[in-house]
C-alpha cells in the first residue's frame, strides 16, 4: 500500500469512528437540556433523575467524540498536505470559525454544567446545557459547510499564479445549496440516533419492570424523537438526492449502478449478480422511483455511468471518473434500509406500550429485543450515509477541481502513515471496548435515587467532586 | 499593518493562550501520581482542572483551524513535516482526555492506578514535545523548494530543540505546581508549594539557558528584550514560590510563558518556518498566507468571537475560584 491508500483508510476510519459519537452528542445534548427544562419548570423529581441518568451517558459518549475530533483537525495537515495547500484559503475558514464559535462554547459550558450543579442558580445552570446543544448545532453547520464545498465548490476562484483555490465569497460558501440540504439531513439523523439510544436503554429497563416511572416516559420520548426526526431525515434526504443528481450526477448513477441513461429510471431494492451492468441474476425493482428521487418527476432523466464517463473524459482528460460501484450501491440502500427499520421499530414500540400496556410473553420478548437493538440502526445508517457521500465523490476530493491522488502529503512515507493508521486504530479499538463497558455499566445501573440539590449558601459548599 | 502580520500576531497570541492555559493542566496531570498520596488526593488534584481542561484544549483546536485558514502552507508543512512527534502528541491527548472523564467511573484501585499512569504520560509527552517542535521551528528545518520538510525524524531531535522540550516540560510542571498550591488548601497545598520551590531554580536554569541560546543564535533586539523580560519573570516566579506567595507566583509563571512565546515569535518574524536549505525556501508570513479576502473575513470573525470567548472562559474561572479541600471529596 502506498501513502495514498493508507491515508484514505485512516481518514475513513477516523471519521466514521468520530461520527459514531457525534450524532449522539448532537441529539443527546438537546434531549438532556429538554429534560432538565422539564424539571426546572415542574419540579418533578423523576425529571431530575432522568436528566442525571441521560446526562451521565451523554458525558461518557462526549469524551470520545472530543478526542477523536482532535485527530480530525490535524489530519488534513498530516496526511493531506497538498490538499491543505490547495484549498486552505477556502476550506480553513469554516474550520476555524467552527473552533472559535462552536467548540469553545461546547467545551466551556459543558465544564460549567458538569461542575456547576451546586454552584450556579438553577436557571443559569440549565442555560449552560442549552448552550452546549446550540454549540453542537453550530459545529455541525460549519463542518458541513466545509464538507459541502468539497461536494459542490462555490464562492471561489483558481489563482493561476499560486495554483491555489481562493475564497471570493464567504456568504456563497455558507449558503451553498449543498450545505442547506446536508444540514437538515445530518441533524435529523443525529436526533434519530439519540432518540434510538433513549428508546433502547429504556426498553432494556422496562422489559425488567425497572424504574418504570423514569423509563416509561423515556421510551416514549425516545420513540417519538425517532419518529419525528426520522420523518425529517426522509424528507431532507429526498431533497438532498435531487440536489446531488444535479451537482454530482455520477454519484446518483453509482448509487443505482445505472450504466445507461434512462428516462424513466427504476430503483432496485436489491440485486443479485454483478453490479457492472453485465449480468443481473435477480433484481427487485420499483419502477420510476429513481426518477422521483433524482428529479422529482415520474419520468425524469437520470444519467448513466457510461455517458457521464465519456462526458468527463472530454472535460477533464483521460481517467476513470466513476467511484467504487458496489460500495456506493450498497451503502445507499443500507443507509435507507437501516434508518427505515429504526422508524418501524419506533412505531411498533409506541403501539405496544400505548395506554399503559406492557408487552409480555413470547411476542413481548421479541418486541423488547427489537426495541433494544434499535440503538444500532441509525448508527449504521449514519456510517453508510457518510461512506456513500464520500466514496461516491471519488476520484475527487474537491469535485471537478482536485483529485484524491493529488491531495496526499508528498513528504509522508508509507511507514509513517502506517504507524499512524495502526496506532490510532488500535487505540480506537481499546477506547471502544472501555467506552462500551462503561456505557453499559451506567445504562444498567439505572437512574439515581436522589433529592434535588439545594441552592442555598450552605449547600453551595457541598462536594463538587461527584463529577470526576 | 498588513493583515498577514495581524494574523501572525494572532497565531502567536493563540499559542501563548494555549500554553498558558493547558500548561498548568499538563503540569497538574504530571503531578497527579507524583504528589497525590492516595486516591482522594489525586481526585482533588484532578478536580482543580476538571471544569476547565477541555476549554483549554480547544485553544489548540483553534490554533490548528486558524493556521489552516490564515497560513495554509504553514499548516500543511508543519503538520506533515513534524509527523511522528505530532502523532505522539495526538495519541497522548486522546488518552489524557478520556482519562479525566473515565477515571472515576468505576471503583477499584487497579482501574484508577492505570488511569493515573495514563494521565501522567499523556500530560508529560505533549509538555515535552511542544517545546521540541517550537525549538525546531525557530531553529529552522530543511525545507525543499516546494516547502516540504525533507529532514526526517532524527533531525528534529537536535540538542537545541531538546533543550526547548526540557524548558516547556519543567516550566509547565512548575506552572502546574503553583496552580495546585493556589487552588487547594491543607496538606496538598503545602506539598505543591514545596515541590514548586524545589523545581523553581532548575527551571530558571533550563529556561534561561534555552532563551540565552535562542538570543545568541538569532540576533534580534526586540526578541532579545522579550527574552530578558521572560527570564526575569521566571526568576520572579522562583522568588515568589520560595516565599509562598502563590498568587504572585502564578502570575509570574503565566507571564513567563506568554513572554517566552512572544519572544520566539518575534525572532521568527517575518518567517513562519525558516528553511536551512536556502533562504528562498523559507515559509514567510507573505508566501504562506491566504488571500487578502480570506484574511479580512477571518479578522471580522476573530474580532467578534474572541472577546466573547474570553468573557465566558474568564467567567468559568470566576465561578470555580474557591480553593478545594480534601474534606469535600467523598471517600
Ligand atoms: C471537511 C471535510 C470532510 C468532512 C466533514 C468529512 N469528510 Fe470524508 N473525506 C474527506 C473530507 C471530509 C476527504 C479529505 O476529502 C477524503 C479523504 C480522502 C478522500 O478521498 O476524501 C474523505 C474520505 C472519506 C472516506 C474514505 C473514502 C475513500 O477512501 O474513498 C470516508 C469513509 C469518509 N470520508 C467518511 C466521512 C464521514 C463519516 C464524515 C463525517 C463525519 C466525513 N467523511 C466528513
Ligand atoms: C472531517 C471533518 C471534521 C473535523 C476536522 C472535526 C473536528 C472536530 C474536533 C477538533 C472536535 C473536538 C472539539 C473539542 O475538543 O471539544 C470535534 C468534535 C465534534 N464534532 Fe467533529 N469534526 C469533523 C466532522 C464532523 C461532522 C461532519 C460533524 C457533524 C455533522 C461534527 C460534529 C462534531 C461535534 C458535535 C463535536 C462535539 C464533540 C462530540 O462529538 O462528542 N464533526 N470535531
Ligand atoms: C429515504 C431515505 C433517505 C434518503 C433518500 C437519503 C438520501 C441521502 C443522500 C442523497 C445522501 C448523500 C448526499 C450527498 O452526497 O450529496 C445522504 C447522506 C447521508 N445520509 Fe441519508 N438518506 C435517507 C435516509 C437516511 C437515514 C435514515 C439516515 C440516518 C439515520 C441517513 C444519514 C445520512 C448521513 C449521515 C449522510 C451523510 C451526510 C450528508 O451528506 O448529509 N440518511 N442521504
Amino acid at each position: 500500500m502506498d501513502t495514498l491508500d493508507i491515508a484514505r483508510w485512516q481518514f475513513g476510519i477516523t471519521t466514521v469512528y468520530h461520527f459514531i459519537f457525534v450524532p449522539i452528542t448532537i441529539g443527546m445534548s438537546a434531549l438532556v437540556a429538554g429534560l432538565q427544562t422539564a424539571w426546572v419548570r415542574t419540579g418533578k423529581e423523576h425529571y431530575l433523575r432522568a436528566t442525571k441518568f441521560w446526562g451521565k451517558l451523554f458525558l461518557i459518549n462526549f469524551a470520545i467524540g472530543v478526542v477523536t475530533g482532535l485527530v480530525q483537525e490535524f489530519q488534513f495537515g498530516m496526511n493531506w498536505s497538498d490538499y491543505s495547500r490547495f484549498v486552505g484559503d477556502v476550506f480553513g475558514a469554516p474550520l476555524a470559525i467552527e473552533g472559535l464559535l462552536a467548540f469553545f462554547l461546547e467545551s466551556t459550558f459543558l465544564g460549567l454544567w458538569i461542575f456547576g450543579w451546586d454552584r450556579l442558580p438553577k436557571r443559569l445552570h440549565l442555560m449552560t446545557m442549552w448552550l452546549v446543544a446550540i454549540g453542537t448545532l453550530l459545529s455541525a453547520y460549519f463542518i458541513l459547510a466545509a464538507n459541502s464545498w468539497m461536494q459542490h465548490p462555490v464562492g471561489y476562484q483558481l489563482n493561476p499564479e499560486t495554483g491555489r483555490a481562493e475564497l471570493t465569497s464567504i456568504s456563497a460558501l455558507l449558503t451553498n445549496s449543498t450545505t442547506l440540504v446536508a444540514f437538515p439531513h445530518t441533524i435529523s439523523a443525529a436526533y434519530m440516533t439519540a432518540g434510538a439510544v433513549m428508546l433502547a436503554v429504556s426498553a432494556w429497563h422496562l422489559s425488567r419492570r425497572n424504574q418504570v416511572e423514569v423509563f416509561r416516559p423515556g421510551l416514549k420520548l425516545g420513540a417519538w424523537v425517532v419518529l419525528i426526526a426520522g420523518l425529517g431525515t426522509l424528507i431532507s434526504g429526498d431533497q438532498q438526492a435531487r440536489v446531488m443528481t444535479e451537482q454530482q450526477p455520477m454519484k446518483m448513477a453509482a448509487a443505482e449502478a445505472l450504466y445507461r441513461t434512462s428516462a424513466p429510471a427504476s430503483f432496485s431494492v436489491f440485486t443479485v449478480g454483478s453490479l457492472d451492468g453485465d449480468e443481473e441474476l435477480y433484481s427487485l425493482r420499483i419502477p420510476n422511483l429513481l426518477s422521483v428521487l433524482g428529479t422529482g418527476t415520474l419520468d425524469g432523466r437520470v444519467e448513466g455511468i457510461d455517458d457521464l464517463q465519456a462526458e468527463y473524459e472530454q472535460r477533464y482528460g483521460p481517467g476513470d471518473y466513476s467511484p467504487n460501484i458496489p460500495v456506493t450501491y450498497w451503502a445507499f440502500r443500507l443507509m435507507i434500509g437501516t434508518g427505515g427499520l429504526a422508524i418501524l421499530v419506533a412505531l411498533v414500540a409506541l403501539a405496544a406500550v400505548r395506554q399503559g400496556r406492557h408487552p409480555a410473553g413470547r411476542t413481548g420478548r421479541w418486541l423488547w429485543i427489537a426495541a433494544i437493538s434499535a440503538v444500532a440502526m441509525p448508527l449504521l445508517a449514519n456510517s453508510f450515509g457518510w461512506i456513500f457521500t464520500e466514496m461516491g465523490r471519488q476520484p475527487w476530493t474537491v469535485f471537478g477541481v482536485l483529485q484524491t491522488a493529488d491531495s496526499v502529503s508528498p513528504s509522508v512515507t508509507p511507514g509513517e502513515a502506517a504507524t499512524s493508521l495502526i496506532t490510532l486504530t488500535v487505540l480506537y479499538g481499546v477506547l471502544a471496548v472501555i467506552e462500551i463497558g462503561l456505557f453499559l455499566k451506567y445504562a444498567k445501573a439505572g437512574a439515581p435515587q436522589q433529592q434535588p440539590p439545594g441552592t442555598d449558601d450552605e449547600e453551595a459548599d457541598r462536594p463538587i467532586a461527584f463529577a470526576y | 499593518m498588513e493583515l498577514s502580520t495581524v494574523w501572525f500576531i494572532l497565531i502567536a497570541v493563540l499559542w501563548a493562550g494555549y500554553f498558558l492555559l493547558e500548561g498548568f493542566d499538563f503540569g497538574v496531570g504530571i503531578l497527579v501520581p507524583v504528589l497525590g498520596r492516595d486516591d482522594r488526593e489525586r481526585r482533588l488534584m484532578i478536580n482543580t482542572i476538571g471544569p476547565v481542561w477541555d476549554g483549554n484544549e480547544v485553544w489548540l483546536v483553534v490554533v490548528g483551524g486558524a493556521t489552516f485558514a490564515a497560513f495554509p502552507e504553514w499548516y500543511a508543512t508543519l503538520f506533515s513535516g513534524f509527523y511522528l512527534p505530532l502523532l505522539i502528541i495526538l495519541l497522548a491527548l486522546i488518552v489524557r482526555g478520556v482519562c479525566f472523564e473515565y477515571r472515576g467511573k468505576r471503583p477499584g484501585a487497579r482501574w484508577k492506578r492505570g488511569w493515573d499512569a495514563a494521565i501522567f504520560v499523556g500530560s508529560l509527552l505533549p509538555a515535552l514535545l511542544w517545546g521540541v517542535a517550537f525549538g525546531n521551528i525557530v531553529r529552522g528545518v530543511r525545507l525543499d523548494a516546494r516547502h516540504e520538510y525533507v529532514g526526517g525524524l532524527t533531525e528534529l531531535l537536535n540538542p537545541y530543540a531538546l533543550l526547548g522540550g526540557l524548558t516547556t516540560l519543567t516550566l509547565f510542571t512548575l506552572h502546574g505546581a503553583v496552580f495546585l498550591a493556589l487552588k487547594t488548601d491543607g496538606d496538598i497545598r503545602h506539598r505543591a508549594g514545596r515541590f514548586a520551590g524545589r523545581l523553581a531554580w532548575p527551571t530558571v536554569a533550563v529556561g534561561g539557558g534555552f532563551l540565552l541560546w535562542t538570543v545568541l543564535a538569532n540576533p534580534d533586539p526586540a526578541g532579545a528584550a522579550l527574552a530578558v523580560v521572560a527570564s526575569l519573570a521566571l526568576a520572579g516566579a522562583a522568588l515568589f514560590t520560595r516565599a509562598r506567595r502563590e498568587g504572585w507566583a502564578f502570575l509570574a509563571t503565566a507571564a513567563t510563558i506568554v513572554l517566552a512565546v512572544f519572544a520566539l515569535f518575534t525572532i521568527l518574524f517575518p518567517n513562519v518556518m525558516p528553511s536551512t536549505v536556502a533562504e528562498a525556501n523559507s515559509l514567510t508570513t507573505t508566501n504562506a498566507a491566504s488571500s487578502p479576502y480570506t484574511l479580512t473575513v477571518m479578522t471580522w470573525v476573530a474580532a467578534f468571537c474572541t472577546p466573547l470567548v474570553l468573557i465566558y472562559q474568564g467567567w468559568t474561572y470566576w465561578v470555580f475560584r474557591k480553593r478545594l479541600t480534601l474534606d469535600r471529596i467523598p471517600t
